[in-house]
């Protein structure tokens, strides 16, 4: 079959849904791909470059909807598109069905196969076609990087000639791929790094990333399904506003990443607190296409409040469009590989599997959307499992103390009964070989664990001890005895040749 | 030479077997160790030579030229990776030397011992050959396990246990009944007959041990050996027997005691054999997919990372890797990055096998650690490198109590941001255990032979770097 791609239609959309990477890799699997002219220009791919791994060049937009079976995009399509798309043919892009009813009928009557990128289910398996996280950690990183274009001073503390530059203090306010990315970035450039969650799970994933968790002494778990957070209560909003006020006061960069799915964002950030803030500070708004964090955002733009500027650019990852293309043509690269399991070229839409049926919202005109929910969410799972393995361990290792002294008890009825009838010759023989087995034992404790190879082909040559005795036999009287010892000479003598020298061999080797 | 110098001699050479093992204790002592475990012999073999017992220089120079040459050849040839082989042969050289010496001793009529020291005279004869030939047979199973002339599975006989139990209550009947004849100078037969059995059971015992036991069949083996020849003292009533055997035995059941502590597996249960029989429940079943990353990709992971760690296992063995890993390391070494080998105490098929096999490709020792030194470490490790290794670092040991291996310590380098894990193929271990290592979001499979796609990464950072 046949994948088109065409170029963005929407205004500053610099995205391109395929790479030539990633097309090398689809043409693998035995399809052939297609793509409009200049469709990668504002991302810095150009066509040759496509060209140079197989891809067909199309001049108009027009003739690849027309041409292509499968329609792989970055957008949703708008108005326009959809005119140009043909009835029954397959398209993969983002598509936000629950915003989208409109484009869901149109779709539907055109009789088409659509996959949204933005409903592939959050399991693991279905991770390297995550669209959402890939493109959530670019926004992360651009958040950052938006936002030191727009404050004015180092993020990173120096003491210079010319005085002491304090370090920007950076307060990020929910901690998923996107506030985990900033985190990362601002850490990265040397800022002090703040991050609040309601999620508890995460504290440990912020403080991995070396900044700190700002705890709320309140009992109230954020987690919801499928890894987002849920709505709070207002008692646990009222305590949260209360930190983030008093946390406006000292720092200089905030930003805000809370969503709710299918709801409004959350207003965290108020005009009063936002009035609070330094001269110069910066809010980056990350959910300003929701209507914002803060209430002072405007979406699509860069707006300056109380001295405080307030960016609520929709599209980061639009503004880094090479690395997003990159990491959003892997993620469809993994799905189409998913769809086609046979590498034969076709799309096979199997609705049994998971993760296509989730990311399947229209299949043959049918409208398939909402999936059923997804019910895989691995924190509470590796909680319950974590203490059974610590009780098992106790098993082994704790036993009754009657099982500890019976070894004891008849090992002691063994030697009474040994040494109330062995002779005066036997027990001091006897004597020595305990000594020695204790002697043993204390040394070879001591023994260093790299050597424990070299221990084995010493004490491998030292057993070769037996040699002496065939030695004081060989020259008892009868032939067979003295052949029998005569082969147990040679035996034991190879040991010892062969034990010392392959230790020495070894040995020499262990050099620093 | 007097009995009084030969047992100066036997002394003498007693504590240059201690120091011998103690010097082991590091690798800066070891090599003078090894001397001392070597002057030893020399005086403890001239000692006797020269104690007048011995006067068929003939036969004894020939043997000793024959077996030293043998030996000294094989020593020479043999590749650091087929050591455990070495080992398990010689292991049963010990236990059939013991076999033969306790019949030459049998046959010797110039022993005139009666009553109660005849009769422990006796036993000592009938156990050292008893411990003698299971060691023998045990080890050249190991040892067609080791160099995969056996298949390595467990062999599990329906009944084997009762099947054990018949061979110790046979043995034990046969016993009395060669001490009843040998009161009037028979017994040929039942000691015979005892010898077969013993070697049944050493062959036995050693099929029915799966090949990730290995590390604690081998340090058994040498623990046997160790008893045989202690056996064989006290029935030559030989002090110096008696000590150097009970140096190595003790020294072979502390391996074995470590090996089965790193597994967290019960010595008993090693021995019985079957291994994973005794899991009380399914264990959980691996699902998901693999993201596999090609040599191209690891390269540069490699060049980003600053903290690296490797866990050899045996497919580094298999592919002779060593070597490779090495280059690899100096190479990223001197970009001043941090590397670091973990190895997992049963990481191969002997104790301390990576350890040695690291050594030979010059990899310094002080960059090698233990299980215990790096595990606390992972949360800083960037990328972990895994060769061939699977039971060593798989996760369900420590979170699925119905795993097989539930409760062994591992190696978690989950707990690192990457991990790239080289393997052949998607087959479980060893223990035929399913890895759910392998199917992690910070996992990435490196397929294909571990020295080719490390050589290929090799090739990569060169040109890069």
């Amino acid at each position: 079959m046949k994948i088109g791609i065409p170029k963005e239609s929407h205004a500053g959309e610099k995205r391109v849904a395929t790479t030539p990477d990633a097309a090398e890799k689809i043409i693998q699997l035995g399809f052939s791909v297609a793509i409009e002219s200049g469709a990668g220009l504002a991302a810095d791919i150009p066509d040759q470059a496509y060209k140079d791994v197989g891809v067909e060049v199309i001049g108009t937009a027009k003739a690849l909807w027309k041409k292509a079976d499968i329609i792989i995009k970055v957008r949703a399509p708008n108005a326009q598109e959809l005119v140009l798309m043909p009835k029954d043919k397959h398209l993969i892009s983002f598509i936000w069905p629950a915003q989208n009813d409109d484009l869901m009928q149109k779709l539907s009557a055109k009789n088409a196969t659509v996959l949204a990128m933005d409903s592939v289910p959050r399991m693991s398996r279905a991770q390297k076609m995550d669209a959402l996280s890939s493109m959530a950690n670019i926004a992360g990183y651009r958040a950052i990087i938006e936002a030191a274009q727009h404050f004015g001073r180092f993020f990173t503390g120096q003491i210079t000639a010319a005085g002491k530059i304090p370090p920007a203090k950076v307060l990020v306010i929910g901690a998923g791929v996107a506030g985990l990315a900033a985190i990362g970035t601002a850490k990265g450039m040397g800022a002090i790094v703040r991050a609040f969650d309601t999620r508890p799970e995460v504290k440990e994933q912020i403080e991995s990333m070396d900044a700190e968790f700002l705890m709320l002494n309140f009992s109230e778990e954020g987690s919801g399904s499928g890894g987002y957070a849920k709505p709070m209560s207002p008692e646990f909003i009222a305590a949260e506003m209360a930190l983030f006020a008093k946390q406006a006061l000292e720092v200089d960069i905030i930003v805000t990443t809370a969503l709710i799915p299918g709801k409004p964002a959350p207003e965290l950030i108020t005009a009063e607190m936002v009035k609070s803030m330094k001269p110069g500070s910066v809010i980056v708004d990350l959910a300003a296409e929701q209507g914002g964090n803060c209430a002072l955002t405007e979406k699509d733009s860069v707006v300056v409040k109380h001295g405080v500027t307030i960016i609520g650019y929709t599209n980061l990852p639009s503004r880094l469009a090479n690395q997003s293309s990159q990491l959003y043509a892997t993620n469809i690269r993994h799905l189409i590989t998913e769809l086609c399991p046979d590498k034969d070229g076709l799309l096979n839409v199997n609705m049994d599997d998971d993760v296509i049926r989730g990311a399947t919202v229209i299949n043959a005109g049918k409208i398939t959307w909402p999936p059923p929910a997804p019910t895989l969410s691995a924190a509470p799972a590796a909680k319950a499992a974590a203490p059974k393995p610590a009780d098992a361990h106790k098993k082994t290792t704790k036993s009754s103390p009657l099982q500890q002294l019976l070894p004891l008890i008849l090992g002691g009825i063994a030697l009474f009964s040994i040494g109330s009838v062995a002779p005066a010759s036997f027990m001091s023989h006897f004597t020595v070989f305990v000594l020695a087995c204790f002697i043993g034992y204390q040394v070879i404790w001591n023994v260093s664990a790299s050597l424990h190879t070299p221990l084995m082909s010493v004490t491998n040559a030292i057993s070769g001890i037996i040699v002496i005795g065939a030695l004081v036999q060989i020259s008892s009287p009868g032939i067979t005895i003295s052949l029998l010892a005569g082969l147990a000479i040679l035996i034991a003598s190879i040991n010892i040749a062969g034990g010392f020298l392959v230790t020495r061999r070894m040995l020499e080797m262990f050099r620093k | 030479m007097s009995q009084g110098l030969v047992t100066m001699s036997y002394i003498a050479a007693t504590i240059l077997f201690i120091l011998s093992l103690g010097g082991l204790s590091n690798q800066e002592t070891a090599r003078r160790g090894n001397y001392f475990g070597m002057a030893g012999m020399a005086i403890a073999i001239i000692a006797t030579v020269l104690s007048g017992a011995v006067n068929s220089y003939v036969i004894l120079i020939m043997a000793l030229i024959i077996g030293g040459f043998i030996g000294t050849k094989a020593a020479l040839k043999v590749e650091m990776t087929q050591m455990p082989e070495l080992v398990a042969i010689m292991h049963s050289l010990v236990g059939m030397a013991a076999v033969l010496v306790g019949y030459a001793n049998f046959m010797d009529a110039s022993l005139t011992l009666t009553g109660v020291e005849k009769t422990i005279h006796e036993v000592e004869i009938y156990i050292g050959i008893l411990i003698g030939a299971v060691t023998f047979s045990g080890s050249v199973i190991a040892f067609g396990k080791l160099s995969g002339r056996i298949d390595g599975k467990p062999l599990t006989l329906p009944g084997r246990h009762l099947f054990n139990l018949g061979l110790l209550l046979l043995t034990l009947w046969l016993g009395s009944m060669f001490l009843h004849q040998a009161e009037s100078g028979g017994g040929t037969f039942p000691l015979l007959v005892m010898t077969l059995l013993a070697l049944v059971f050493g062959v036995h015992m050693v099929m029915a041990i799966g090949g990730a036991d290995m590390p604690v069949v081998v340090s058994m083996l040498n623990s046997y050996s160790g008893w045989a020849a202690a056996a064989t003292g006290f029935m030559l009533s030989n002090d110096l027997l008696i000590v150097t055997g009970a140096l190595v035995g003790s020294s072979g059941a502390i391996l074995s005691y470590i090996m089965c502590r790193a597994m967290n597996r019960n010595f008993i249960s090693v021995i019985a054999g079957g291994f994973g029989t005794g899991a009380n429940g399914p264990a959980a079943e691996v699902t998901g997919d693999v993201i596999a990353i090609s040599a191209n990709d690891t390269a540069k992971l490699l060049l980003d990372a600053k903290n690296i760690m490797i866990i050899p296992g045996y497919g580094m063995a298999v592919a002779q890797a060593q070597h490779t890993v090495n280059d690899i390391t100096k190479l990223l070494r001197a970009q001043g990055k941090t590397v670091r080998f973990g190895i997992h105490p049963v990481a191969g098929r002997m104790p301390g096998h990576m350890n040695v096999l690291l050594a030979e490709a010059k990899v310094p020792y002080d960059i090698v650690f233990e299980m215990d030194e790096v595990n606390e470490d992972f949360a800083k490790v960037e990328v972990s490198i895994v060769i061939g290794a699977n039971d060593i670092v798989n996760p369900s040991a420590l979170d699925d109590p119905n795993s097989p291996i539930a409760g062994m310590p591992v190696l978690e380098c989950w707990k690192g941001e990457t991990t790239i894990v080289l393997k052949r193929s998607m087959a479980s271990g060893y223990a035929g255990v399913g890895n759910p290592l392998f199917v992690l979001e910070n996992t990435r499979m490196l397929f294909g032979d571990a020295d080719k796609t490390l050589q290929e990464v090799l090739k990569v950072l060169k040109e890069v770097g």
